[in-house]
């Protein structure tokens, strides 16, 4: 009944369609299965995509030639470019979207992906053949044979559900859990670990009392974070800001005893930045509000997203607790917040792939991986996606390094440090984050998606033609000679220094207290040529002059980490053979089994002494 | 777990090549793309980016225009040297201070300190070696590496270093205070006062050129303590010298103004090492020579840790001596009063100065009361906490990472005055957090997070 395939994808979230689509618009034919046609591309926790460091992803994976952006902007209600009072490195585009068009465009683009082929079932297992994994079984008792096969299952492998004192196996609210898959990988080796996160209640919009509240809008002039010319928003919903109290919380509090994250049932640890509403009043009890985000989850219809009241309380507690809300008074519940635990597999097993260690030709993605977040798990399809459809065409690994992308630390940390928590992206995260801004990411990727043939020849020429426009406008500002007269009233008004002597305009945009719209105002002649550039190319060329201080410096230190991640290590080396290692590094070394002396050096444990060693021992 | 990728072999690397110690001449060596031109700014003599390799050049190092040593240069340029990059070798005099005072200018100009084995290392990465005398280097360089990090331990117990730990964790929270208001600024979060982190920024800058400067003066003390011997043409100053080395050394004669350069020499009294340095003479003269002399003994003065001041019994008057003595009260460098010729001394004078306290007599000439001055020394010289043992190399790495730091931290201060962003001013931060956990202990961005889920609520 089915062909072989070169690569099923097991699981149709962010990273399995992410990992589907990649794989097929290089060429591979796909297999996407998932239990549920009606509910790809869910978005099960909150009706948003991007944010701070987030939306830097969803930029790359657009640069790379993934679907998330155009998605993500096809069904945008709200755009905010967040942290524009920073630097341009923590400039953060975030849309709201609607959570059932989000779902619905990724299933239209997954359908004119000629190569993908779908089937709704559950897969209960993997043949493997000699340590090389060659197909899935379904629950049916089907065999689908497959070159490779990619597991983004999600929080479905033994998903269990708590509200309050009940639980319940599922992998979401309202849909079952998958089994077979978890105990499968644990005879073949692999180890595993529980892992929770939670969400909060829904409610009826139109219950909510919004003058109690405050709106924030989209801003006046929307970005997106496609490349390429996705629709412009035409017009935005706000969503609204309100805050706890201590009569909310006294009420949460005796529902405690009865608090499935209290008492011990929930054995998986949670992610210490997006905790549940009753870690917060219990691990910060001497705050006497916390703040809730209040989303609409789409254009029509009524449901509210409660952002910031995540919660595994009894159902009757949540809602009393709610109503002492301000705004939220009469609010009527849809669906009660709850917490889920699921399996997961720590990441260190993996190879900068995200091919598994143990069996050839198996990949992971997603939140089986640890991770938490649609950018996080989008991210990591994408590069699985690519990687295994490589692998079957016995194509070079194709491995982003932490100074290329978000893409590139968020995989090198999880291979090498693993992870205990859900793992979620920040900029502390990256160490080039002046380097991986929202703003280059076309610039820093698409070249290299083009060469995989993932990102299409258009994006690689309007590249080019950016990267030229900058230049040109570059040369320009350079050469634009002006004179103290002309010009010293103006910079007056700017409250900026006077010129003493002619000089390259340039010179004022390196001012921190000048931008390159002001250069405008102070030389007529420049404000003619800005009219021929577009804001994103002015945007551009204002950050690469006034900032290329920070940013070569972050060059150099980058071109250090470079030279030691040039230094490959041979495939099953030995280090028990190097008596001077540590016992440490000796044991993290032989589990990890980094590729290269830079990857070693980030593992936790090894030292820098240890590397010593290594260099002089593998150097060549 | 971070390492900072210093290994790359972009850097010019410096370290003493010859055995610690003192000897008759000791080598240092640079390896890299800049040893030559590092080299070439501080060399004066040939130009040595116009020379062959495997040719040597006589010349003076300098730094600040002061020569440190004259010295031999000898050039191997890449890929004709050991590590087969550029690489000067500089054989200068074998005193323990010169090779540091040589090292701190090499790194000042752009060096960065050799790690344990680090040339080895290079020659064996650029293929100069096969894998069997690599594997007997890797014992060694493992030895080296506890060494190390054995009198690193043993620095860190002394009160400065804590206080730069206890700032280091201050500039931690600052530094999560500011990771916070990036990462989480759509949130109900507090933002770091910049006044604050200023006023710390200078707390730390002030700490750290404290540890940089006992660390020269640990070395001053290590390489000999600088005591010198002033006084009036005349007074016997080249004599005492002479009592102490208990060889003749200085030129001594009794024409006043003999001596008009300064004659170093070591003399370990209860196993401190002492450098003495004997002076021209104190007085207005009207001879240029002498005059730059006595120009040179009062700039030797300022950089004593300890100045005895010989006065003639024979010859003075207490109003020259009273005055003396106030002039050198003013320096407020610990001095000691040294009265010679007691055989021969003025009655009169004997008797002003009995008035006075904490007068030592001797007779140099005589070698009369020599041990006592000798006490009388090392209890001027207040060695407090002062270890041996310490290696050199191991204080310049640290004042290597003292510098790097202090850098950084001056780029914060200068972001704070432009008003820069979180993100810039977080890149300058985490330099300075880098270099100061290369002295005491590590720092990866995973403190930081740690920090800001520990302190604050965050999280929708």
């Amino acid at each position: 009944m089915f062909p072989e395939y070169d690569i099923v994808v097991v699981g149709a979230g962010h990273a399995g369609c992410e990992a589907a689509a990649a794989a097929a618009n290089m060429g591979s034919k796909v297999l996407l299965a998932t239990m549920n046609m009606n509910t790809i591309a869910q978005m099960s926790c909150n009706p948003a995509m991007g944010g701070v460091a987030k939306g830097q992803i969803i930029r790359e994976i657009d640069a790379l030639g993934g679907y998330s952006g155009i998605i993500s902007d096809k069904s945008t209600i709200q755009f905010r470019m967040l942290n524009k009072s920073k630097g341009p490195a923590m400039w953060s585009p975030r849309t709201q979207n609607d959570r059932m068009r989000f779902a619905e465009e990724w299933r239209l683009a997954l359908e004119r992906t000629p190569k993908v082929d779908f089937w709704q079932e559950m897969i209960t297992g993997l043949l493997i053949e000699k340590d090389r994994v060659v197909g899935v079984k379904t629950s049916l008792g089907i065999k689908i044979m497959s070159k490779a096969v990619i597991l983004t299952n999600g929080t479905f492998l033994n998903g269990l559900i708590h509200i309050g004192e009940k639980q319940f196996g599922g992998g979401r609210s309202g849909e079952k859990a998958a089994k077979g898959i978890t105990e499968e990988l644990i005879a073949l080796g692999f180890e595993s670990g529980r892992m929770k996160t939670g969400t909060p209640p829904r409610v009826d919009g139109r219950s909510l009392d919004y003058s109690k509240m405050e709106e924030q809008p989209g801003d006046k002039e929307p970005g997106r974070f496609s490349y390429l010319d996705t629709p412009k928003l035409k017009e935005q919903r706000s969503c609204f800001i309100t805050y706890t109290n201590n009569e909310v919380h006294s009420t949460l509090e005796q529902g405690f005893d009865r608090s499935p994250m209290f008492n011990g049932r929930i054995k998986g640890l949670g992610p210490r930045y997006c905790p549940s509403i009753e870690d917060k009043i219990n691990r910060f009890a001497e705050r006497d509000r916390h703040q809730i985000f209040v989303e609409p989850e789409g254009w029509d219809t009524v449901e509210i997203y409660v952002n910031g009241f995540s919660t595994s309380l009894p159902e009757d507690i949540q809602y009393a607790a709610m109503k002492r809300i301000p705004g939220f008074e009469k609010a009527k519940m849809f669906r009660p917040g709850y917490a889920i635990e699921y399996d997961y597999f720590p990441p260190t097993q993996l190879q900068l792939t995200l091919e598994t260690k143990l069996i050839d030709n198996l990949y992971f993605a997603g939140q089986i991986n640890g991770t938490t977040g649609y950018e996080e798990a989008a991210c990591q399809g994408l590069m699985a996606g690519i990687n295994a459809h490589h692998k079957t065409r016995e194509i070079d690994p194709f491995v982003l390094k932490r100074s290329d992308a978000y893409i590139g630390v968020l995989i090198d940390d999880l291979i090498n440090k693993g992870t205990d928590e859900p793992y979620r992206m920040f900029t502390s995260r990256a160490e080039f984050r002046i380097l991986l801004r929202q703003d280059n990411a076309d610039i820093r990727l698409t070249p290299l998606g083009h060469e995989i043939g993932l990102a299409s020849t258009e994006r690689l020429q309007r590249v080019e033609a950016k990267n030229h426009k900058v230049k040109e406008l570059t040369h320009t500002l350079a050469t634009r000679k002006i004179i103290p007269k002309e010009v010293n009233e103006v910079l007056g008004h700017l409250q900026t220094a006077s010129l003493k002597e002619k000089a390259p305009i340039i010179n004022l945009l390196k001012r921190p207290e000048i931008n390159i719209q002001q250069l405008a105002e102070v030389d007529s002649v420049t404000q003619k040529h800005f009219e021929t550039y577009s804001k994103e190319i002015l945007d551009q060329t204002e950050i690469q002059i006034k900032y290329a201080n920070y940013i070569d410096k972050e060059k150099q230190l980058a071109q250090k980490m470079e030279s030691l991640d040039s230094f490959k290590i041979k495939k099953g080396f030995d280090y028990d053979e190097l008596k001077a290692l540590s016992s440490e590094a000796k044991e993290k070394l032989n589990q990890i089994k980094p590729q290269t002396i830079g990857q070693a050096s980030r593992i936790s444990g090894v030292s820098p002494a240890d590397i010593s060693i290594l260099m002089v021992y593998l150097g060549k | 777990m971070n390492v900072n990728p210093t290994n790359a072999k972009e850097d010019t690397i410096v370290a003493l090549s010859t055995a610690q110690g003192v000897g008759a001449i000791a080598v240092i060596r640079l390896s890299g793309p800049s040893a030559i031109s590092i080299t070439n700014k501080v060399f004066k003599g040939k130009d040595l980016e116009k020379e062959g390799s495997h040719t040597l050049h006589f010349g003076t190092i300098r730094d600040e225009g002061k020569v440190i040593d004259e010295v031999v240069v000898s050039l191997f340029v890449a890929p004709h040297s050991f590590t087969k990059e550029d690489v000067t070798e500089i054989s200068c005099h074998g005193s323990p201070y010169i090779v540091q005072r040589l090292i701190q200018v090499f790194l000042k100009h752009g060096a960065r300190l050799a790690k344990p084995g680090e040339f080895t290392q290079r020659a064996f990465l650029h293929g100069a070696f096969d894998l069997a005398q690599a594997e007997a280097v890797a014992d060694l360089i493992n030895a080296d590496t506890e060494a190390a990090h054995q009198a690193a331990l043993n620095q860190m117990r002394g009160g400065f270093s804590e206080r730069i730990q206890a700032l280091r964790q201050e500039l931690i929270h600052f530094a999560s205070m500011i990771e916070l208001e990036l990462d989480f600024g759509e949130e109900d979060v507090e933002f770091a006062d910049r006044g604050d982190l200023k006023a710390l920024i200078e707390q730390l800058l002030e700490a750290i050129n404290g540890l940089v400067n006992s660390f020269d003066l640990g070395n001053v003390i290590k390489n000999g303590v600088p005591t010198v011997i002033a006084g009036k043409p005349n007074a016997g100053k080249s004599t005492l010298l002479n009592a102490l080395l208990n060889e003749e050394k200085a030129i001594v004669s009794n024409i006043p103004g003999t001596t008009r350069d300064f004659i170093e020499d070591e003399v370990t009294i209860g196993g401190i090492n002492f450098r003495f340095i004997d002076t021209a003479g104190l007085r207005e003269t009207t001879d240029t020579i002498e005059a730059i002399g006595v120009k040179r003994t009062q700039e030797q003065m300022q950089k004593a840790s300890l100045i005895i001041y010989m006065f003639d019994l024979a010859e003075d008057t207490i109003v020259e001596v009273n005055r003396e003595i106030n002039q050198l009260e003013n320096l407020g460098i610990p001095f000691l009063k040294v009265a010679n010729k007691m055989d021969v001394a003025q009655p009169e004078l004997k008797a002003a100065l009995e008035k006075m306290e904490g007068i030592t007599y001797i007779s140099a000439g005589n070698k009369e009361n020599i041990e006592g001055l000798k006490e009388k020394i090392l209890e001027a010289v207040n060695l407090g906490n002062f270890k041996t043992g310490d290696t050199v190399v191991t204080n310049l790495r640290h004042y290597d990472s003292l510098l790097r730091s202090r850098n950084a931290l001056n780029d914060v201060l200068a972001g704070l005055g432009n008003n820069i962003t979180g993100d810039f001013l977080a890149m300058d931060i985490r330099q300075a957090l880098h270099h100061l956990g290369e002295i005491t202990g590590e720092i990866t961005t995973d403190d930081l997070l740690t920090n800001i889920f520990s302190k604050f609520c965050i999280g929708k």
